[in-house]
């Protein structure tokens, strides 16, 4: 019963992606940073599902669609407990963990306001710098660190 | 980017900082040359610093260089709502460095990623300010007979001060030990901190500076800006907590020099300025031969 209630919520993907446990609260940013709005493919979002592990998730499903390792560790960011789950023929072949990349350019807004990024018409790099179980981004530009729950996506 | 460029004190190793050191005390013994005879050199202060400005322009006209720039945005096309790339671009047609001071955290940096001749920081909003740090070595170099092993007591602002912040950053490489004097509001931020536990630095903290500096070797001030307190009796009431007087250098060191990045307001009683361990205008001074030195080797 429980199984087939879970099925009408989320209908099941042939071949594509899901992307797994995303706090629902973040669901719409990890959406946009995805830029699955500009994605041809059939798309599937759901949010406020029951978890047990976040008490609500939110989930994206997209049809027909692998990201590059590049493009879907962007959402470690916002979502680092997110599980990205590879689907061919409504089996899951690969399960990708997500891993922050070394370097960051143009999704994050830096926090100081006397930052050129926020003058200028200069993109945004952070160096990922993980320290003492503690992830923070380092502005190239300004050099002022920000911790990873305080940043803000563009 | 031009690997050349000076952007922050963390660029150089501690070899580069060596180098420049020995450069600078080469162009002391003998500062007028004629090495970058034909070379421009660009002076472009986004914001007016008299010192800086004077003293990288006359140590380009000490090399034999020229210089062309200007000392206020308002002067500049950035005034006409002009982008600071475009500016840059169209001033690097025409020299072959870039001295640029500007406002904004992360300027020189830029710089230096979009254009094709080096750049040198000349201080970007509170971030970095390289050359003032090299001159900081420089002098405590010079008074010290050694970089070694120092005792070092930073006071005033060390919430804000980026001299004092790249001064540790440098320093680092020369086994150092801090005193941190400051009051709560101005006191050295946690990253600063961290950063010495981890290169072993040992540092202590006080807001006192009344017999506090009898072990240094080096008595850094820097000036409480009114600006950074929310409460302004607070700042009437530390601001004279941190003037130091001539009498206050009784019990120190005989080699015990004071050094201070300048403008000074009430920190330093002019009583002190002819005591042999004020050392703050001759520092000023060799800001002079490390620019000379600085430009001539990203023009290398």
């Amino acid at each position: 019963m429980e199984r087939g209630t879970k099925e009408l919520k989320v209908a099941a993907l042939r071949n594509g992606t899901v992307i797994d446990h995303i706090p629902a609260d973040k669901l719409f940013k990890v959406a946009a940073l995805l830029e699955v709005e500009k994605c041809p493919h059939q798309v599937t979002l759901g949010n406020n599902l029951e978890s047990k592990l976040l008490g609500s998730k939110g989930i994206i499903k997209i049809s027909d669609r692998v990201f590059e390792e590049s493009e879907v560790n962007k959402i470690a960011l916002l979502a680092p407990n997110a599980k990205i789950n590879i689907i061919r023929d409504y089996e899951v072949v690969e399960k990708r963990p997500l891993t922050l990349p070394d370097e960051i350019r143009d999704i994050v807004q830096c926090a100081n306001p006397n930052c050129i990024t926020n003058h200028q018409p200069v993109p945004t790099r952070f160096a990922v710098v993980k320290e003492d179980g503690e992830v923070r981004l380092r502005c190239h530009y300004c050099e002022r660190e920000v911790r990873q729950e305080e940043v803000k996506i563009k | 980017m031009s690997n050349k460029s000076l952007v922050s004190i963390t660029d150089y190793s501690k070899d580069d900082i060596l180098s420049i050191l020995a450069s600078a005390a080469d162009f002391e013994a003998c500062p007028n040359r004629t090495t970058l005879a034909g070379k421009v050199v660009a002076t472009l202060f986004f914001e007016p610093s008299t010192r800086t400005r004077l003293s990288f322009e006359t140590a380009a006209i000490r090399l034999g260089a020229k210089t062309i720039g200007f000392s206020d945005a308002a002067t500049s096309s950035s005034s006409k709502g002009e982008t600071l790339h475009d500016t840059i671009q169209m001033v690097s047609c025409y020299a072959d460095v870039i001295v640029m001071r500007h406002y904004l955290e992360g300027a020189a940096r830029y710089a230096a990623e979009v254009l094709p001749v080096p750049i040198v920081n000349a201080g970007d909003g509170a971030n970095q300010h390289p050359s003032q740090t090299l001159l900081d070595l420089y002098s405590i170099l010079k008074t010290q007979g050694t970089l070694e092993g120092l005792n070092i007591c930073l006071v005033g602002d060390l919430k804000y001060g980026r001299t004092v912040h790249s001064l540790i950053q440098a320093m680092s490489h020369f086994r150092p030990t801090f005193k941190f004097i400051a009051p709560d509001e101005l006191r050295m931020p946690e990253e600063y901190k961290t950063f010495c536990r981890k290169h072993g630095i040992p540092f202590t903290e006080s807001r006192e500076l009344t017999d506090n500096f009898n072990d240094a070797d080096i008595l850094y001030m820097t000036r409480v800006q009114r600006e950074r307190f929310t409460d302004l009796m607070e700042y009437e009431r530390v601001k004279n907590v941190y003037t130091l007087n001539n009498a206050m250098l009784a019990g120190t060191k005989p080699n015990l020099r004071i050094l201070h990045p300048l403008p000074r307001v009430t920190e330093i009683d002019p009583d002190v300025d002819h005591n042999e361990k004020a050392y703050y205008f001759r520092q000023a001074q060799n800001g002079l031969y490390v620019r000379q030195a600085i430009i001539s080797k990203v023009l290398s």
